[in-house]
């Protein structure tokens, strides 16, 4: 059995909506950032994290209420079953980490056992954070750098700023949701980045493929029927990754949440920018200018 | 089959054997980061001081007095590094008491016994209102509290001015927080040869210290010289205990009885067994993980893989027939050649490590697709099966090399910036990545070729009609 998949859609025709579309969305992204920002767990805050399970079943507010007593006021409470909970506080203090522990069995009367026990000081998170912007950073610069040698310049542009309109709305998505983020969370978003590269390249390398040989078509057509070539590709391996992602987000567990979270939004994301943002750029580039037509190039 | 293939054939069923003899079995091949087997681990910043600098030397010394201690501990298989200039990453398989650990590494452990010159006296509880008939009692007996305390406050102000006078002299607060000035410490931990916890006659938990020859004259004089006095036994800078000399002990031996539990007296033990550490440390992040949460952890990542490789090989089977199960084949090799990856570079698998995997399970099959659509695009274009399987491979292979070069400088990247389990991450893709290539472009092909001699035209319906 073979599905027939050919299809000949105007993708290139609806650039100018979808552009419009994704600079709406980079815009509340970036708004969502500046003013709500993101909801860093201990890896990047610094602080404690407390993962307990107690022998019965315990309400939320009496822990806060322990807790307040013991002057660790504002801590984040959330529970994920009836008798476990999360408990995230502030202090980075040596010690503190005992007395949390001390005033919840002396004050709530109940035993548990702790799963995670987890501190992270101040100057561990900032470096965290840190390496984290860097690996992103250089991560791009080396995509640019390859895909310009590998390619052309505008193509490596058109790449990398598919792959900056994927973390900004992928950033924004989490600062919607102020799901948690923590280590796993930048690994996921370089994951993202790198399969989005990859939908990106296995486009461009069929327009490279096709420009050898052109048959007098437009740019433009060229590259509508380029991604019409590798549509079902793009479509097939969209979903074999998202099974496995989804069913990570689904039965992972909690811990890499945040990590499966940002691959579900990049898969997504990475499809739609691979196709109609490094697709955009390259085509809007290459009508401006005019003369050096890429079918000379390489 | 062509005489060529046949080395093909059997080069993969080597590499599968030997994939196979190394994973198996993957209790004992694959190693489990921390996260999944639950301990603690321990990040410690050395300090140094105008005095006593971190140098490379301090450095060593430092992690060889931490070794000792967590060796007498009884930890198995710890793991204390160097990381960066003044930095040490300490793991402990197994130990799920972060706070025991802590205490056991982070205190530098530094005795010393000084004659006490002078102390303040005990303060008393402030008085509580409920242990009064009336207001008058309580509001008297709160002021003769006041004036107690401020008495003792000004005399521990002119303990603080006293040790000014003599280099030698210092303040230390105690345990039982009064304010002790005391003289040199004329013996030190430097001096000891054993500690070993015993009880005293009440049944209490005391640690018994045994000195060297140079310890033991010292303390003698010690002893001698304060017959009547107390002598403060201080452990980092506080006084623990501060015991009336009785008698001039020549022998060599002393005990420290303090408020300690059996557990703390174990540990004090075995602090001062090992030495104090050459440097002071501060503990920058701990994280300690139970057993159970890691058995968890691993149950739950083998479900979402399980769950996810069943979508994928029932997707590639019903979009691609026959050749969907080439790609599933493939697909399982991928995966052991993975895990017989991370077996033979001894790598760790962790959390993160798992995602990445599952992650791999997914992006594997992308080479298939490629190859895949290509081929079918080749038999559209009226090619025999043959040119078609050849061609396909060949104009894929390109853009496989691009796509999961990038997709492997984001790896590398992220192992170079990233810690621990991030780094368990890097490793799994990368090794995923490398693997699902060769299995996509090799034993695909090899597999395809196999079949098409079998089987032609239950691979391709579609060429039926031209053929």
């Amino acid at each position: 059995m073979f599905i027939k998949l050919k299809s000949n859609f105007n993708f290139m025709k609806y650039r100018k909506i979808a552009l419009g579309l994704s600079l709406c969305l980079i815009i509340s992204s970036l708004l969502l950032l500046a003013t709500r920002g993101l909801n860093f767990g201990i890896d990047f805050a610094g602080g404690m994290l407390f993962q307990l399970e107690f022998d019965s079943p315990l309400s939320v507010s009496e822990i806060r209420a322990s807790l307040d007593e013991a002057g660790f006021g504002g801590a984040v409470i959330q529970p994920y079953s009836d008798r476990g909970v999360l408990i995230r506080v502030k202090s980075d203090r040596e010690g503190d980490q005992k007395k949390v522990l001390d005033s919840l069995r002396g004050s709530t009367g109940k035993d548990f056992r702790v799963l995670r026990a987890e501190m992270v000081g101040p100057v561990v998170g900032s470096q965290l954070r840190k390496s984290a912007a860097l690996a992103t950073v250089f991560a791009l610069l080396a995509m640019l750098a390859y895909i310009t040698i590998r390619f052309r310049l505008r193509f490596a542009v058109g790449a990398v700023i598919a792959l900056v309109h994927d973390v900004i709305i992928t950033l924004g998505i989490f600062s919607l949701t102020f799901q948690e983020i923590s280590m796993p969370f930048i690994a996921g978003m370089l994951t993202l980045v790198g399969y989005s590269i990859n939908d990106t390249i296995v486009v461009f390398d069929r327009v490279r493929e096709n420009l050898k040989n052109p048959k007098g078509m437009a740019f433009v057509d060229l590259f509508n029927s380029s991604i019409n070539q590798v549509l079902s590709r793009t479509i097939n391996t969209s979903l074999t990754t998202f099974f496995p992602v989804l069913a990570l987000f689904l039965w992972g567990g909690k811990a890499i949440s945040d990590f499966s979270m940002a691959l579900l939004v990049g898969i997504v994301v990475g499809t739609y920018s691979s196709i109609y943002i490094a697709g955009t750029v390259v085509v809007e580039w290459n009508m401006r200018s005019r003369g050096k037509t890429l079918s000379q190039g390489r | 089959m062509p005489r060529h293939e046949r080395w093909k054939i059997i080069l993969i069923l080597v590499i599968l054997i030997a994939s196979v003899l190394a994973v198996y079995p993957p209790g004992e091949k694959i190693k489990l980061g921390l996260d999944l087997k639950g301990g603690v681990h321990i990040l410690l910043q050395a300090k140094g001081t105008p005095d006593n600098p971190i140098t490379g030397d301090s450095i060593e010394r430092l992690i060889a007095v931490l070794r000792n201690r967590i060796d007498q501990y009884g930890v198995a298989e710890p793991v204390i590094q160097r990381e960066g200039g003044d930095r040490v990453v300490v793991e402990l398989p197994g130990l799920d008491d972060p706070e025991a650990a802590i205490e056991l590494i982070g205190k530098t452990a530094m005795l010393e016994f000084r004659p006490v010159v002078d102390v303040t006296p005990a303060i008393p509880r402030e008085p509580e209102r409920q242990n009064y008939d009336t207001d008058e009692e309580y509001q008297s007996a709160l002021k003769r509290w006041q004036e107690y305390r401020d008495q003792s406050l000004s005399l521990e102000e002119e303990l603080r001015v006293r040790s000014q006078s003599d280099p030698s002299f210092t303040v230390a607060r105690g345990e039982d927080d009064r304010i002790y000035l005391l003289g040199p410490a004329e013996v030190t931990g430097k001096h000891l040869t054993d500690a070993r916890v015993a009880f005293d006659n009440l049944g209490r938990p005391v640690v018994t210290l045994k000195f060297n020859k140079e310890g033991t004259d010292l303390f003698d004089e010690l002893s001698r010289e304060n017959i009547g006095k107390q002598v403060a036994i201080l452990l980092d800078g506080v006084v623990i205990s501060a015991p009336v000399v009785q008698e001039r002990i020549s022998a060599g031996e002393a005990q420290i009885s303090g408020r300690f539990t059996t557990d703390e007296a174990q540990r004090l033990a075995i602090m001062l067994r090992a030495g104090a550490l050459p440097v002071t440390v501060e503990i920058l992040e701990t994280r300690s993980i139970g057993p159970t949460l890691g058995a968890d952890s691993i149950r739950s990542g083998v479900k979402a893989g399980l769950i996810g490789a069943a979508l994928i090989f029932i997707f590639m089977i019903v979009y691609y027939s026959a050749m969907g199960l080439v790609a599933d084949i493939s697909l399982v090799m991928t995966i052991l050649l993975l895990l017989a990856g991370l077996a033979s570079f001894k790598a760790t698998l962790t959390l993160p490590g798992i995602a990445g995997i599952i992650l791999t399970i997914g992006m594997a099959v992308d080479g298939n697709i490629l190859i895949y659509e290509r081929i079918k695009e080749e038999l559209r274009s009226g090619k025999t099966v043959m040119a078609s399987i050849d061609t396909g491979f060949r104009k894929a292979f390109i853009t496989i090399i691009d796509a999961n070069l990038t997709t492997l400088f984001a790896a590398v990247f992220l192992f170079y910036y990233g810690t621990g389990p991030i780094r368990g991450f890097a490793v799994t893709l990368s090794i995923g990545i490398l693997a699902s290539v060769f299995c996509a472009v090799f034993v695909t092909r090899v597999l395809l070729r196999i079949l098409i001699s079998k089987r032609q035209k239950l691979l391709f319906p579609a060429s039926k009609e031209r053929s």
